[in-house]
């Protein structure tokens, strides 16, 4: 049975796209087959993220306005086979998606793949309010600041109200995932402690990233952080989250970075 | 200006629940149906608005009125008719009402009311009950009576009570009570952080509240027209 599941956060800048990319590699890693899907039409990312940009003919808007075929708009990665990317429109805005045009797509998409991952916009508005709308799992991503856990905050009660499985009265699976964190910051209480996050929130922890350079470097060679640097800490950490995911039971740590040896160094400037 | 010297007229907006009674044939035994009801339960039509609903009863302008006599002479005063028309009205009968909402049927009591029926007696306290927290940005608004949450209220979400609100758990959000204007409403959290606490008009926010009682069990009331706030431990 396909799963639906939505990266949300309502603020902007504080992983989905990232945690999208690196969620979605680690579970097509496993051996589940993936498609993530870019729901910010306007300011497309993941494409970028994925190291797909050159590949896209057709986007989600051509599909749900019915001018190209789901089959002509996916685009299967290059590393990982089970991977496949349906981008957003650069040129086109949110106003062009509709509520019966996302809902035929997801449909089509749960029959073809384990997971249907929906990297939602920032914000509350349409763009996001259509990715998190036939969800049936939420990874809340937010960041340990007062401004991100309040929008998260948001984000949840409206995960609770305005989707499709809330408004059947069905229960909505809510992680969060808290990414940028800093354990030096956090001792020196210049970040808000996972607990108190935990305790405002009130929604089951998927994993705690780490802030780390491997990110950012993943990011601009167009490779999830899960493939790029599979040992680094942030990726063990992803890596944990998509089994924690799939049921599996993983002891919660947050990865630290091991001492890079020489070899992995020089394996990583070739990659 | 003649206005000036003339006091003002003023109108208020007014709505109530009303019962709303439909009469079916025949009449006569629907009206003896309406007596045994009206002995098992004294009192059940006693200051209730009523409303008559000629819709199901193919009726003239002096069968109708016969009914609203009849009515009349068991106690039963009609305030509005509804499914007939304006037309065959006369002075002496009240007016169609429009614009009305519809509500859900009435649990006609079974049993027999014990002691002195009066008009609030027979009503059930209100209160809301929220078992989970309320996020930010979600509103709960209850102006018929208290309100208690079993779970946090976040950072701007908001509780809105006609009477007392109870937090078991973290108030961080902005809590207003007796909006409907009561001085005796209280607010009491199991841990005070909250951005704004209001009691029937009069507030505190949070930079007015003594850091001693932050993160605190405590209970908020009006006092001489100012919240107080104190520490429930």
């Amino acid at each position: 049975m396909a799963k639906v599941l939505v990266v949300t956060s309502g603020k902007g800048g504080v992983g989905k796209t990232t945690t999208t990319a690196a969620l979605g590699a680690a579970l097509a890693q496993g051996g589940q087959s993936v498609v993530v899907i870019d729901f910010d039409v306007g300011l497309r990312n993941l494409d970028l993220v994925l190291g797909a940009e050159r590949r896209v003919v057709y986007d989600l808007i051509n599909v749900v306005q019915g001018e190209a075929k789901l089959s002509q708009a996916l685009i299967r990665d290059k590393r990982v086979e089970t991977l496949s990317l349906l981008a957003a429109s650069q040129t086109r805005d949110k106003d062009a998606l509709s509520e019966e045009g996302v809902g035929r797509i997801i449909a089509e998409l749960r029959e073809k793949f384990d997971w249907v991952i929906c990297d939602s916009p920032a914000g509350i508005e349409r763009g996001s309010a259509l990715a998190m709308r036939f969800a049936d799992v939420a990874v809340v991503v937010t960041n340990p600041e007062v401004s991100s856990v309040r929008d998260s905050d948001r984000i949840i009660g409206l995960l609770d109200s305005k989707t499709e499985r809330a408004e059947k009265g069905e229960r909505m699976e809510k992680h969060l995932l808290i990414t940028r964190f800093d354990p030096a910051r956090e001792m020196r209480g210049e970040m808000l402690k996972t607990e108190d996050v935990l305790e405002i929130l009130s929604i089951p922890l998927l994993g705690i990233i780490p802030e780390s350079e491997e990110v950012l470097r993943a990011s601009n060679v167009g490779s999830p952080v899960t493939l790029n640097a599979p040992l680094s800490a942030p990726a063990r950490a992803y890596l944990d989250a998509a089994k924690r995911l799939r049921g599996e039971v993983v002891a919660m740590t947050v990865p630290t970075e091991r001492r890079a040896g020489l070899l992995s160094k020089l394996f990583r400037r070739a990659a | 200006m003649t206005s000036a010297a003339r006091p003002s007229i003023r109108f208020r907006g007014h709505s109530l629940i009303a019962l709303v009674v439909v009469p079916e044939e025949p009449v006569p035994d629907w009206l003896a149906h309406l007596d045994a009801l009206a002995q098992r339960s004294p009192g059940f039509f006693a200051s209730r608005p009523v409303i008559l609903d000629m819709s199901h009863l193919p009726h003239d302008k002096d069968s109708l009125r016969a009914l609203v006599g009849d009515l009349f002479a068991r106690g039963i005063r009609v305030m509005g008719l509804e499914g007939t028309e304006e037309a065959i009205l006369g002075p002496d009968l009240p007016p169609v009402l429009s614009g009305g909402n519809p509500t859900g049927q009435l649990d006609i009591p079974t049993d027999r009311i014990k002691g002195q029926a009066n008009g609030n007696g027979t009503r059930r306290p209100a209160s809301l009950l929220v078992d989970k927290p309320v996020r930010s940005g979600q509103s709960i608004c209850f102006p018929d009576g208290d309100v208690t949450i079993v779970g946090s209220v976040s950072s701007g979400a908001e509780v809105i009570a006609g009477g007392s609100i109870h937090v078991y758990g973290t108030l961080r959000g902005r809590a207003v009570a007796g909006s409907g204007g009561d001085p005796k409403a209280r607010i009491y959290c199991r841990k005070l952080e909250a951005e704004l606490l209001m009691i029937d008009g009069s507030f505190r926010t949070d930079d007015e509240v003594q850091p001693d009682l932050r993160g605190r069990p405590v209970q908020a009331w009006l006092d001489n027209g100012a919240i107080a706030i104190a520490s429930l431990d």
